[in-house]
């Protein structure tokens, strides 16, 4: 025997299922219990910096859309700097909230974000991480939430020296992380669980 | 960086994979196609997953943890068996997690959900909702008063049921912790038989979701209660400053 370690074990996650809506988005799914739907709002009033729309799908590993699943979304401002407590850099822009949350259409299985161009964020090490904005995504058949990122392809140099992208292996597939800018202020983010474009998650 | 009680706080500790569920867990079929197949890519937690937003009071009313009137008519209740959920959210280090959003929601006593796709052909309670939310006290205390959910059949193998459960989302204080679990009865013999719970191999990490009756917190002549305590993810301990990478 040897003495206790006072620490305890991440309680363990379970699938979301089909109605996280009841639970995440209840607005969404008709019950008006609520005044809003938390997380649909991310820009509170004018906001610093440029101002884009993120929006995507998720596909399975037959190709089929996602109708039932949920996405999350939390970033920093064009500052780099994030609406949190736990910031110690700085006050972030108080119009805008950092996280945003999304149900799925449930027919077409698309999700939109409505924010801003994020900063660049300071890996532990000091070095500056390219612009990005952090992702989870639960769903019906998804055990535990899959944690991604969104980096913009049009931050190529940025990209080239992100500490996490320039330490991925197959460099091939750096492209599922990189939203594509479809017109003016405009991303797309397309989200494949499996298959030969399977995007990559993360353990962070 | 916050100081506390035990030294300065590091990036989050890295979630125990073996413990968690694994993304694929065939006997629960969904996962079949909606599983990643290649390797996670593990990283240090950066400011990125160490801050998280702050919900304030203003965003909730007091009402939104009683799920047996939040949705019903003036004067009427939800039907089923009354029941308080209770317990405390800590990190891993085992300290309390104040201010954490716990939004949850659940079937009707029959075992039904208020949901646009759903078919099951047990009734809809007209006076039930099936969804609360509340923040943690300082403490990382929290507590709703709702009703027993029904058990329901769901298709995955020809006869699969879900026990009786509540599904929780948890927000503490930073991105890396979200977490989305089920709380599950004490003594529900379907616990052992359902595949979702199934994901989960390690027996330990199982009865971890199983919440105890806790007839210290019931209110006589009223309500049941049960137990429910969940741990999220913590942060290093350390009296020493991370050495910048390749120094
Ligand atoms: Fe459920």
């Amino acid at each position: 025997m040897t003495q206790e370690l006072k620490r305890v074990r991440e309680t363990p996650s379970q699938t979301a299922g089909p109605y996280v809506h009841i639970g995440c988005t209840p607005g969404f799914t008709g019950i008006d219990v609520y005044e809003a739907d938390l997380g649909n709002v991310m820009k509170t009033g004018p906001v610093k910096g440029e101002e884009i729309t993120v929006t995507g799908t998720i596909f399975d590993g037959t190709g089929t859309a996602l109708t039932d699943a949920l996405v999350e979304i939390w970033q920093a401002d064009a500052d780099g700097l994030h609406n949190s407590p736990q910031e110690t850099r700085g006050i972030a822009d108080p119009n805008f909230t950092g996280w945003g949350r999304c149900a799925s259409d449930m027919t077409t299985g698309a999700f939109t974000f409505e924010t801003i161009k994020p900063g660049r964020v300071p890996y532990p090490d000091g070095r500056l991480q390219a612009p990005h904005i952090s992702v989870w995504i639960v769903a019906r058949g998804i055990n535990i939430g899959l944690q991604t990122r969104i980096y913009f392809e049009d931050e190529a140099s940025a990209n080239s020296e992100d500490p996490i992208l320039s330490r991925i292996e197959h460099r091939n597939r750096i492209p599922t992380l990189l939203a594509g800018r479809e017109k003016d202020g405009v991303y797309r983010f397309d989200i494949h669980l499996q298959g030969p474009n399977e995007t990559i998650f993360f353990d962070i | 960086m916050a100081e506390n009680d035990t030294g300065k706080a590091g990036g989050y500790l890295p979630r125990d994979r073996a413990w968690q569920p694994a993304a694929l867990t065939p006997a629960y079929k969904t996962t079949v196609k909606r599983s990643p197949q290649a390797a996670l890519l593990s990283f240090p937690t950066t400011l990125s997953e160490e801050t998280g937003p702050v919900f304030g009071h203003g965003h909730l009313s007091e009402g939104d943890t009683d799920l047996i009137h939040n949705f019903a008519k003036d004067g009427e209740s939800a039907i089923g068996p009354r029941i308080i959920v209770h317990g405390r959210v800590v990190d891993e280090n085992a300290r309390g997690v104040a201010g954490a959003l716990v939004e949850i929601w659940q079937a009707n006593a029959g075992g039904r959900y208020r949901h646009k796709k759903e078919s099951y052909l047990a009734p809809l309670d007209p006076n039930f909702g099936g969804c609360g939310r509340t923040l943690t006290d300082a403490q990382g205390n929290y507590a709703f008063h709702t009703i027993m959910p029904g058990a329901y059949p769901w298709p995955n193998g020809p006869n699969d049921w879900r026990p009786a459960h509540i599904h929780f989302s948890v927000f503490g204080q930073a991105f890396a912790q979200r977490l989305i679990t089920q709380l599950y009865f004490e003594g529900d013999p379907l616990i052992a038989r359902c595949p979702i719970v199934g994901a989960i191999t390690d027996p330990d990490a199982v009865s971890s979701l199983i919440a105890p009756l806790d007839m210290g917190r019931a209110i006589p002549m009223d309500s049941l209660a049960y137990k429910f305590d969940i741990v999220l993810r913590g942060r290093y301990q350390t009296f020493f400053e991370n050495r910048p990478e390749g120094s």
